[in-house]
């Protein structure tokens, strides 16, 4: 990182709430004015009461009794004014966060984190940004002000009493809060490690069972994990005492407040009326300034987040219109589910592009420095509207050089020429236009099917999205769909199942035609005669200009291929077309006759 | 869905526990007393601090009190820390021995990961609702009790004020919803979750990219992300106006006993310090249950994971140590008119089978056909819905599994390796194995060149499911521990997936050397195993046929 990363992570984040400055100020006004509300009832209250004590006329209580009376109205008024202040204001700098943060995931090469924790840790991530301002910064600064208001106030009845007031503000708001930060981090640092082990235990015991139980050592496992409980239960019972001494020491630090300030007034001669308001008071401003010892709590535990989110924020240049405040809102402010994966404005007619030539020249990729390589010096001619398939062993490198052709992955030897250009000459979004399809990592977007199968060629027309659907034989799917084209697919595509899954993502592909169509196991999770038969209504449905790289495992259906290539360990073993190579011996013929066996129930060998 | 704000079943599940929650009722009870003595002594001070004079007695029991209840706050901490890490602790095992009792067929799938979630890091959830939410329940009891019989003492006529609106807290609470309140969170957190799609359009970044839309979707995320803006605020609305309510109930109950008194006051009708006591004894009243209340929420976590651990560890069967014949592992095992089936689907139907000792049998067929179900009945993860399986005429139902398993090995799909060093993973069966025998077995399983590069050799910790080793490497391992167990019957389950070729090759010859002279029953996916077999099944659609030995893969 750079010059940027010394800056702490809440600085970071914070320098994306200036455009809503104005916002924030005034929650953080209106949270000290719903405290001091708070406050000042029970002064006005104790007021009211002592001098009623002195039997005074009743107009003398007049003010006082309407101030108790709207004091007591305004507080909850306030409090609920301040939360949606707050609220809207901290709502508007995450959808900022969000745009910037999906912008940097965007430009940035290589893949976004895969697994679910990492996606929702990136989600908490954020939300960090979120829980930082509302529950840490705002109730801090409200309490700050609170705390200095009460002091000033205080001085003008009696500084010595100001002065213990002031002291026991300064421990509760500040001493005690530090104190929390230090013991709370101290104490997760203790504790992590052993819930890391735990977890592992956790996991070792389930995913692991099967394991255990085979070989006899469910029961020693367990009782390891057991003891690491245990281990994990003293130390939690110990920390305990140290991390709720700290409350006790808050409630200490309230009533010895009070108490002092009760001991210096009537020393110092303040009348009596005014002792009482100065000793309620003090108690409430204690209690508002205590709640700084749970913000401290909450930001410890908020930091590791803010820290991953600042990295990624501080990736983005500052030229970036994210910095900008929102659209207006209300503007297509579509919240239903389908909010629309493709924008509207970003529509545009592309037409079908003609054919283009592909050469893998020596591509060579190694995807960590010592590790072999994925791909070898890897040779592969495609030219226009020509038919190959790639099959081989899984980890032979298909998928890598599927990667490489789309320009996911940058070879570190060798080179793609794609229509006479290298790969990483075109601009990362003119590339889908030549090359691209369904890709191994092809995802359903929580949308309608439309939106999901637009995404291939936005501004497609009724026809070419029927045929599309036609080709990857959903079309009957959809036509039985109560909504149709506008049915929801559900969160990452959980309405769907393996196979109508895949047969979305390929009628995505063959929307999209582009000049070299890359299919990468385009019939997974299709039992044999629906694989056969996609995988013949998709070859008919690609321009005959256009070229098809098919990677899979599956060996039927090929004989019409130009070329099949079989590939292991990143290198060309065998090349020819179907008829050729179950005729020779190797791999190809191995794995064609035990599919066979397999599918049709008969070993048979030819040649 | 358990949504009582306490699970009675935890008493009785977590029997360690009970001390520490009588200690924190009792504690409740000392707190509520506190805060009634608190604002008497405040009430004597200021009273006579009227009169310009310092009630010193009154001004120590005031210092007294607080003191007293500083401490009792940090043994009502201390003792629901206690509570929870007692409870969490105590369920922990309980979840990982639910595990165990009811074996691996049960863990399989989906249940596996959410177990490991659960007694890993999800009962940390309890913490929040231990030391958070039921002190403050406690306290919501014995304080209102506690403040109205004081008031009632003092003034019966402010305790009536008192007695009529504390209930509304309550009331409201119901009506407006914590629940519903905690269910607009919820559903709060999770539209703020899916963020406009934050989350779905992070993970489909590969698939934008690929079709050159991820930098045109940075504006949609906006977008989207601004109308989720404006939806979350709707609901928030609603959610916020009942937390004003009930914050109007309790300042204006302020306001409501304050006015009457002081005008009374006014009258002579009433001490100053009776008044007082009044005063600061109100609002006392309200604060538990309204700081009970606003921590229901972040309970509901903990509450959740609690009703899940007890529910799942509670439907455990009763640990049973079987002790029944022992199976020869020489004998002949056979298969007699078997059917498995699972919920949704049946994995076998009527298979008949008998495999002679030393005989080497490949099971081919397409994936989810039943291969696995075989081997997981043979290893007692599956018990037949009908028919039974007999090992040397001793039926697996009611043999001891135990003493069974100790002569299997097992080399299954995808090992599982542990977080431990590679060779206490390779004597995961053998703990006590000595370290020639462990050599042995590398070496058998082709994988010294595996050892010779980690770092500390055999010693290397391996990482969380073994990080850090290859598939090839992983299946090697899985076969070093089935050298290791030398056993008399041997089951692999496609030990040759997921490999290239020249892994394949160094497991093949390894498997070679492992079946020799072993009951060996093999599901294979490549023509190399069959090589050996003696005998080769097809299982499709849950059926079993026999195919006539081709010496396949030897052309010509």
């Amino acid at each position: 990182m750079n010059a940027g990363a010394a800056r702490s992570p809440e600085l970071t984040v914070l320098r994306l709430a200036r455009p809503y400055l104005k916002r924030l100020v005034g929650a953080g006004l209106l949270a000290a004015a719903t405290e001091l509300a708070g406050l000042a009832l029970m002064a006005t209250a104790t007021w009211l009461l002592m001098t009623a004590a002195g039997q005074p006329p009743l107009d003398r209580l007049t003010v006082a009794i309407v101030a108790v009376r709207a004091l007591a109205v305004s507080r909850g008024v306030l409090r609920y004014t301040e939360r949606l202040a707050g609220h809207d204001a901290v709502l508007r700098l995450i959808t900022d966060v969000r745009a910037r943060v999906f912008g940097a995931l965007a430009v940035r090469r290589g893949a976004p984190p895969r697994s679910g924790d990492a996606l929702s840790r990136l989600v908490s991530d954020v939300e960090a940004v979120q829980d930082l301002l509302l529950r840490v910064v705002v109730p801090a600064a409200a309490a700050g002000l609170v705390s200095v208001l009460a002091v000033g106030l205080t001085v003008l009845i009696s500084p010595p009493a100001a002065l213990a007031l002031a002291a026991g503000l300064l421990v509760a708001g500040v001493a005690l809060p530090a104190l929390a930060t230090a013991l709370t981090r101290r104490a997760a640092a203790e504790v992590a490690p052993l819930r890391g082990a735990l977890a592992v235990d956790a996991v070792d015991l389930t995913h692991g069972a099967a394991d255990l139980a085979a070989f006899g050592a469910t029961a020693s496992a367990l009782a390891t994990a057991r003891q690491r409980a245990q281990r994990l239960a003293r130390l939690e019972r110990r920390l305990a005492a140290l991390g709720f001494a700290i409350d006790a020491a808050g409630v200490l630090v309230a009533g010895a407040t009070a108490g002092a300030v009760v001991f210096v007034a009537l020393g110092a001669g303040v009348h009596g009326v005014l002792v009482g308001v100065l000793a309620v008071g003090a108690l409430a401003a204690v209690e508002i300034a205590l709640a700084l010892v749970g913000a401290a709590r909450q930001w410890t535990g908020l930091r590791s987040g803010l820290t991953r989110v600042a990295q990624l924020l501080e990736a983005v240049p500052d030229t970036d219109p994210g910095t900008e405040p929102a659209a207006p809102a209300g503007r297509e402010a579509d919240t239903g589910p389908a909010g629309g994966v493709v924008p509207a404005e970003t529509r545009d007619a592309r037409e079908a592009v003609a054919a283009c030539a592909v050469r893998f020249d020596g591509v060579t990729v190694r995807y960590r420095p010592g590790a072999p390589a994925a791909l070898d010096e890897f040779d592969l001619d495609v030219p226009a509207g020509r038919r190959v398939a790639v099959v081989g062993p899984s980890g032979a490198g298909k998928s890598t050089l599927a990667a490489v052709l789309t320009g996911a992955v940058p070879p570190d030897a060798g080179r793609v020429i794609l229509d006479g250009r290298d790969v990483s000459g075109y601009p990362p979004d003119e590339l889908p236009r030549l090359v691209g399809g369904l890709l191994a990592e092809a995802y359903v977007f929580h949308a309608t099917v439309r939106d999901n199968v637009l995404l291939g060629r936005p501004g497609a027309d009724e026809d070419a999205l029927a045929a599309a659907v036609t080709a990857a034989g959903l079309a009957d799917w959809i036509a039985a769909q109560p909504d149709g084209w506008n049915t929801v697919v559900g969160e990452e595509g959980g309405q769907l199942s393996g196979g109508q899954r895949q047969r979305l993502a390929l009628a995505r592909a063959l929307l999209a035609a582009p000049g070299v169509l890359v299919l990468d196991e385009p019939t997974e999770g299709l039992d044999p005669s629906a694989a056969d038969e996609v995988l013949a209504s998709t070859l008919a449905a690609t321009p005959a200009t256009h070229s098809v790289l098919l990677i899979t495992h599956r060996l039927n259906g090929l004989a019409e291929f130009d070329e099949v290539v079989v590939v292991d360990a990143g290198r060309v073993v065998q090349r020819g077309r179907h008829a050729e190579l179950i005729a020779a011996p190797g791999w190809y013929r191995d794995q064609w006759v035990l599919q066979e066996a397999a599918e049709h129930g008969y070993l048979a060998l030819s040649g | 869905m358990n949504r009582r704000p306490f699970d009675p079943r935890l008493l009785r599940r977590v029997p360690a526990a009970r001390r520490d929650l009588a200690l924190l009722a009792l504690l409740g009870v000392l707190a509520a007393g506190l805060v009634v003595a608190q604002a008497t002594a405040l009430a004597v001070l200021l009273a006579t601090a009227f009169t310009g004079q310092l009630d010193r007695v009154a001004l120590a029991g005031f210092v007294a009190a607080v003191a007293a209840r500083a401490l009792v706050v940090w043994a009502q901490g201390v003792a629901a820390a206690r509570v929870a890490a007692t409870v969490k602790a105590a369920l922990r095992a309980d979840l990982l021995g639910a595990v165990a009792r009811h074996g691996p067929g049960w863990v399989a799938g989906q249940r596996a990961g959410q177990l490991a979630t659960l007694a890993g890091r999800g009962l940390d959830a309890l913490d929040a609702y231990f030391t958070g939410y039921l002190p403050q329940l406690v306290l919501s009891v014995t304080v209102p009790v506690a403040v109205l019989g004081r008031v009632f003492l003092a003034d019966w006529s402010s305790a009536v004020i008192i007695a009529l609106t504390l209930p509304l807290i309550p009331i409201f609470g119901a009506l407006l919803g914590w629940q519903a309140q905690a269910a607009t969170e919820r559903q709060w957190r999770r539209l703020s979750l899916l963020g406009g799609h934050f989350l779905d359009m992070v993970a489909g970044l590969p698939t934008l990219r690929a079709f050159g839309r991820a930098r045109a979707q940075t504006d949609a995320v906006r977008r989207m992300a601004d109308g989720h803006r404006l939806a979350t605020m709707k609901t928030l609305r609603i959610a916020f106006l009942s937390a004003l309510v009930l914050e109007l109930v309790a300042t204006l109950s302020v306001a409501l006993v304050a006015v009457p008194v002081g005008i009374r006051l006014l009258d002579g009708g009433l001490a100053l310090q009776t008044a007082l006591l009044v005063l600061l004894l109100t609002p006392e009243a309200y604060l538990p249950l309204r700081t009970a209340g606003s921590r229901f929420h972040a309970s509901m976590e903990g509450l959740t994971a609690l009703d899940e651990a007890l529910t799942l560890s509670g439907s455990a069967p009763d640990p049973t140590t079987r002790v029944g014949a022992l199976p020869d592992g020489r004998g002949e095992i056979r298969f007699e008119s078997v059917t498995v089936a699972y919920e949704r689907t049946t994995a076998l139907r009527d298979v008949t089978l008998t495999i002679r000792p030393g005989e080497r049998i490949a099971v081919i067929g397409p994936s989810g056909a039943g291969k696995s179900t075989l081997l997981g009945l043979l290893l007692g993860f599956v018990t037949p819905t009908a028919g039974r399986v007999t090992v040397g005429g001793i039926d697996l139902a009611d043999a001891d599994l135990d003493g069974w398993r100790r002569q299997v090995a097992w080399v299954p799909q995808r090992a599982h390796l542990f977080a431990a060093s590679l060779a206490d993973n390779i004597r995961l069966g053998t703990p006590d194995a000595p370290p020639a025998e462990v050599a042995t077995a590398v070496h058998a399983a082709a994988l010294d060149d595996v050892v010779a590069a980690l770092p500390d050799g055999l010693d290397t910790l391996l990482g969380e499911r073994g990080h850090g080793l290859s598939s090839g490497q992983r299946q090697r391992v899985a076969l070093a521990r089935a050298f290791l167990r030398d056993a008399p019957v041997v089951l692999l389950d496609e030990p040759t997936a997921r490999l290239d070729a020249a892994a394949e090759t160094a497991v093949l010859s390894a498997t070679r050397r492992l079946v020799a002279g072993r009951t060996a029953l093999l599901v294979a996916h490549r023509p190399a195993l069959l090589r050996d077999a003696d005998r080769i099944l097809r299982i499709s659609d849950g059926r079993v046929t026999e195919l006539t030995p081709v010496r396949a893969g030897e052309a010509r």
